[in-house]
């Protein structure tokens, strides 16, 4: 099965982490990305650059920031295939134990084509 | 009588149902399909030679045929008809060939991923055989919150993949973990509040575990630890009222269980067991001595404090405490705990304050822990502690 592993991050929490400390935590998560059941993976930018478009009262609106407003943010996903729920979970508290600040949320893929029954 | 072996056969049935079908409600609706078939066809041809053999088969039968005719699940019955190409009629139906496979069903019942409510509810359904309408009894909950929740918990094991798997080495200490607690959990629900079916429901569920898990310390301390505890039920809720452990009849002991509970507490230190259950079997075990050694009670208490960090264990050490040093120095360990939630944090704090004659303070507690109780005969033992004592003599606010 494929899994999404959303790893959640805390504004606060961010930019209180030195930027060598940073560093170095995310060599250590780069190994593991580079394992083989890791099949993609996306980092994304600083929270603060979201625009977020919808629509109200008949208009589409855009907006700045995220569309959950909150201290905690998607910092990024990545792509795991595993036998089964558990092998997802440990590569998420493997990340979790290098960036203990983090909070990684595990959610199986939908494989249904999009339209088909 | 046929309930019984049903009862008996449920958890059996399911769990290899869930092995061959790979979805718990697939298997679910079709064990219930073969066990009516059974309720109707047994009585008048006499029960098969191998009832679980039987049920197994037939409810495959009956899966594979539902399958078969449902258009939506066609790449199911391409995965079924596959593994079952091998195999002919007669084989299907060689009871030999099941596997038991209730201890793959329990630690995917008991996985962590499920919200834990919901492991309770799962092992209770799949594994007890309980309705879910006993379970929403049992839980005081409403029919339909206790069907929404167990479904959601099956739909959650097929979308997530939660495995149907003894977990692999490194994982077993902290699942099975997960798998005594939910059986202590359904164990103290049913001893608190004196629900006894709760209470054999949860003994049955420990003896599963340990024919299951012969070699697992903590599974047998476990089912001591319940037995030893069991054996004063009817002591412990006389014309179904509380009496505590001091005042109760100790002929009304089940000597029978205590012997029980002791061969397993026994088997379980044979076993080199050093874990949370066997400390909490052997405390229980010195309750049961008269007089009671509080010093040993207390260290004991002490030794599951360490490892389980737990403010409940903390105050049961007060107890102890309080019974070696007084009262106030119970109080002192009552204080630093944080369980304004827990009624027995409480009823104790009452207890000792009463003691000290601080009749007030008592009287305040007492009304907190009454406040936290379901009605019933805990509530009543509150009532009766709160009537006894003295009029306050004058209306001042609570402290």
């Amino acid at each position: 099965m494929r899994y999404a592993l959303l790893a959640y991050s805390n504004v606060e929490v961010r930019d209180r982490i030195p930027e060598a400390e940073r560093r170095r935590i995310n060599a250590e998560i780069a190994e593991v990305l580079a394992q083989p059941n890791v099949t993609g993976w996306l980092r994304l930018q600083d929270v603060e650059s979201a625009t977020t478009v919808r629509r109200e009262q008949d208009r589409t609106l855009l907006t700045d920031g995220p569309f959950v407003d909150s201290k905690d943010y998607l910092g990024g996903f990545i792509l795991v295939e595993a036998e089964n729920l558990d092998g997802a979970l440990a590569v998420a508290a493997e990340l979790q134990e290098l960036d203990v600040t983090a909070a990684i949320e595990v959610r199986p893929v939908l494989e249904q084509e999009l339209g088909g029954a | 009588m046929l309930e019984d072996v049903f009862r008996d056969q449920w958890g059996r049935v399911l769990a290899t149902l869930v092995g061959i079908l790979g979805d718990i409600e697939l298997a679910e609706d079709a064990a219930q399909e073969a066990f009516a078939l059974a309720a109707e066809r047994w009585p008048h041809d006499g029960q098969p030679e191998n009832p679980t053999g039987w049920l197994i088969a037939t409810a495959r039968h009956r899966a594979i045929d539902r399958i078969r005719r449902e258009r939506t699940l066609a790449a199911k019955t391409e995965q079924l008809k596959r593994e079952l190409r091998d195999e002919s009629e007669e084989t299907m139906d060689e009871a030999a060939t099941f596997p038991d496979e209730r201890l793959e069903l329990i630690f995917t019942c008991c996985h962590p991923a499920l919200a834990l409510d919901a492991q309770v509810g799962l092992t209770l359904r799949t594994l007890g055989g309980l309705s879910t309408e006993e379970i929403a009894r049992a839980f005081l909950v409403p029919f339909e919150t206790m069907s929404k929740r167990l479904t959601r918990a099956k739909h959650k094991i097929r979308d997530a993949g939660i495995p149907f798997a003894v977990p692999p080495d490194r994982l077993l200490p902290e699942r099975l973990d997960a798998v005594l607690a939910v059986v202590y959990l359904i164990f103290n629900e049913g001893w608190g509040g004196g629900r006894f079916d709760l209470v054999a429901e949860a003994i049955r569920l420990g003896r599963s575990l340990i024919e299951l898990m012969p070699d697992e310390a903590e599974a047998h301390a476990l089912l001591a630890l319940m037995l030893l505890g069991h054996a004063r039920n009817t002591a412990r809720f006389l014309h179904g009222e509380l009496v505590l452990l001091d005042d109760q009849d100790r002929s009304l002991w089940d000597q029978h269980q205590i012997d029980e509970g002791h061969g397993l507490l026994e088997q379980a230190l044979a076993l080199h067991g050093s874990g949370p259950y066997i400390i909490q079997a052997a405390i229980a075990d010195l309750h049961l001595q008269q007089p009671r050694n509080w010093e040993e009670i207390e260290l004991l208490y002490r030794q599951l404090e360490h490892i389980t960090n737990s403010p409940v264990v903390a105050l049961n050490r007060a107890i102890a405490v309080a019974e070696l040093e007084g009262p106030e120095a119970g109080l002192v360990i009552l204080d630093r705990l944080e369980l304004d939630d827990y009624r027995y944090y409480h009823s104790t704090r009452a207890d000792l304050l009463r003691r000290l004659g601080r009749d007030d303070e008592a009287r305040a507690a007492y009304a907190r822990a009454r406040e936290l109780t379901q009605p019933g005969p805990e509530q009543r033992f509150l009532d009766s502690r709160l009537a006894d004592l003295p009029e306050s003599a004058e209306q001042l606010p609570d402290p």
